[in-house]
């Protein structure tokens, strides 16, 4: 796109732009590390995670600041007020992201107390680092549409999630199954049941990003679509 | 809607320049449309040939066909001081009549013959006032000049003085670029009790008043018409590049 006669102007949509992809990054970077906490187990690494989602708070607070500065001194128009919108909104959004991780990392000394003293660490628990991978795939595909203002990228994006839909289902009955034949393990496996559903929710954020991804770069809404992931507890 | 005004095909040039190429537009009666573009991209002049005041310019030539309420208006019949009566303007500088307030509202009802007694004529003077939302300020002296009002007042006076012969659509050539925001918001709130009444018409620089006021806006773009929309449409999602670069402050 032309840059704007008011150079500073693009100065401050790229800071905006530039604050979202760090965040995005973070988030990133907070699912991987609470997944990698919870696989070894690892409570230190998992306060860490929790610690450091202060730092993706903070980006929020400074992204609404300036959206709301941009709005009030430069009036944007058309696809830049569009995208300011899309970037006040996706910030609240991967905000969210960020506390599932934190949520995450928040069970791990929850699940390894569960286990103490005994040796009953679950099998299912080496499927959740592939779904959260998953997860995390998305979000870094949505931010990256962002950054490219790529529509195609955003609706392949939300093609996913019904992948991620389907994963989550076969998780829970696993883990159902677990609980019914292992009694012992109901209390560890219920914190991974939660695991799963915020690796779920994740997807879905991810899914909202890319939405606003879609409405920044064309000015319409995303045609609603069957994402045909309505999970498992949804169906019932 | 059938248009009030409906511009076909509609070219003007200035001797050898063209200044407007092949426009067609409706403006129909319940809208404000505004007129957006770059200096020099024609939507004065376009503006002007609404009403023919491109009569006044010797070298100016206008082809295509402009009709109101499905008359043309460049037919010989067509009577041009019956024509600016139906078509009033109101112009960037406010341009009151060195004469009493009074009087500047009172002459074009009285030189057009549609009031003749006294009674009648004050009433035509208040109730067009009124409308202009001058009226509470200028009621107790309006023997007083017109040119002794601040600005904002002689642009409302302006806009009552269209008004007072009873037209059918307003052209506005940029009201508020001489007013300060007190005045422009005062102008503003006019257009919108008026919008209705009179189909108007609006040239403004002002995008964020462009925005504003109109419900249709049209983007004019080296002589040409580059869009033509709803205003919610335009300003958050044109249609054409051009459009978006220039409401968006990234014109060349």
């Amino acid at each position: 796109m032309v840059e704007h006669t008011v150079k500073a102007f693009d100065a401050d949509i790229g800071q905006l732009r530039g604050m979202i992809s760090q965040m995005g990054g973070l988030a990133e970077d907070a699912i991987g590390l609470a997944m990698q906490a919870l696989a070894r187990p690892d409570p230190e690494l998992a306060a860490r995670v929790r610690a450091d989602d202060k730092a993706i708070d903070a980006i929020e607070a400074e992204v609404e600041r300036l959206a709301v500065r941009i709005i009030a001194l430069r009036a944007p128009m058309a696809v830049d007020l569009r995208e300011v919108v899309a970037a006040l909104k996706i910030a609240a959004v991967v905000e969210r992201i960020g506390d599932y991780a934190k949520n995450i990392a928040k069970r791990v000394p929850m699940i390894a107390s569960t286990n103490e003293g005994g040796d009953h660490r679950i099998e299912p628990i080496s499927l959740l680092p592939s779904m959260a991978r998953m997860a995390s795939d998305m979000v870094r595909r949505a931010l990256d549409a962002f950054a490219a203002r790529d529509a195609e990228a955003a609706i392949r994006v939300v093609e996913s999630d019904a992948a991620l839909d389907d994963f989550y289902d076969s998780i829970f009955r696993t883990l159902v199954t677990y609980m019914v034949e292992n009694p012992r393990t109901i209390s560890q496996v219920a914190h991974l049941l939660f695991v799963a559903k915020n690796l779920e929710r994740i997807g879905d954020h991810a899914t909202n990003v890319a939405e606003m991804v879609y409405f920044a770069a064309t000015g319409t809404q995303m045609a609603d679509r069957d994402r045909g992931g309505a999970n498992f507890e949804d169906k019932r | 809607m059938t248009p009030k005004i409906s511009a076909r095909d509609v070219s003007v040039f200035y001797g050898a320049n063209q200044a407007i190429d092949h426009v067609s537009i409706d403006v129909t009666q319940d809208n404000v449309v505004a007129f957006i573009g770059p200096s020099g991209c024609g939507k004065s002049t376009f503006l002007r040939t609404l009403n023919r005041m491109n009569d006044t310019v010797p070298s100016a030539r206008v082809t295509g066909q402009i009709l109101l309420d499905g008359e043309d208006i460049y037919a010989p019949a067509m009577d041009v001081v019956q024509l600016r009566a139906r078509v009033g303007m109101v112009f960037q500088k406010p341009n009151p009549f060195p004469k009493s307030i009074y009087e500047n509202v009172a002459y074009g009802p009285r030189i057009h013959g549609l009031a003749t007694a006294r009674a009648d004529l004050d009433a035509m003077v208040e109730q067009s006032l009124r409308r202009a939302g001058l009226w509470d300020e200028v009621k107790d002296r309006l023997s007083d000049s017109g040119t002794a009002l601040s600005g904002g007042q002689q642009q409302r006076l302006c806009i009552a003085r269209a008004i007072a012969v009873d037209p059918e659509v307003i052209l506005m050539d940029e009201p508020c670029s001489a007013l300060d925001p007190i005045a422009t918001a005062k102008i503003e709130e006019l257009i919108h009790a008026l919008k209705g009444r009179y189909a108007i018409v609006i040239v403004t620089h002002n995008m964020q008043q462009a925005a504003r006021v109109s419900q249709q806006t049209a983007f004019f773009h080296l002589g040409r018409l580059v869009e033509f929309g709803r205003t919610g449409d335009i300003f958050t999602n044109p249609r054409e590049e051009r459009t978006r670069d220039y409401i968006t402050g990234r014109y060349g």
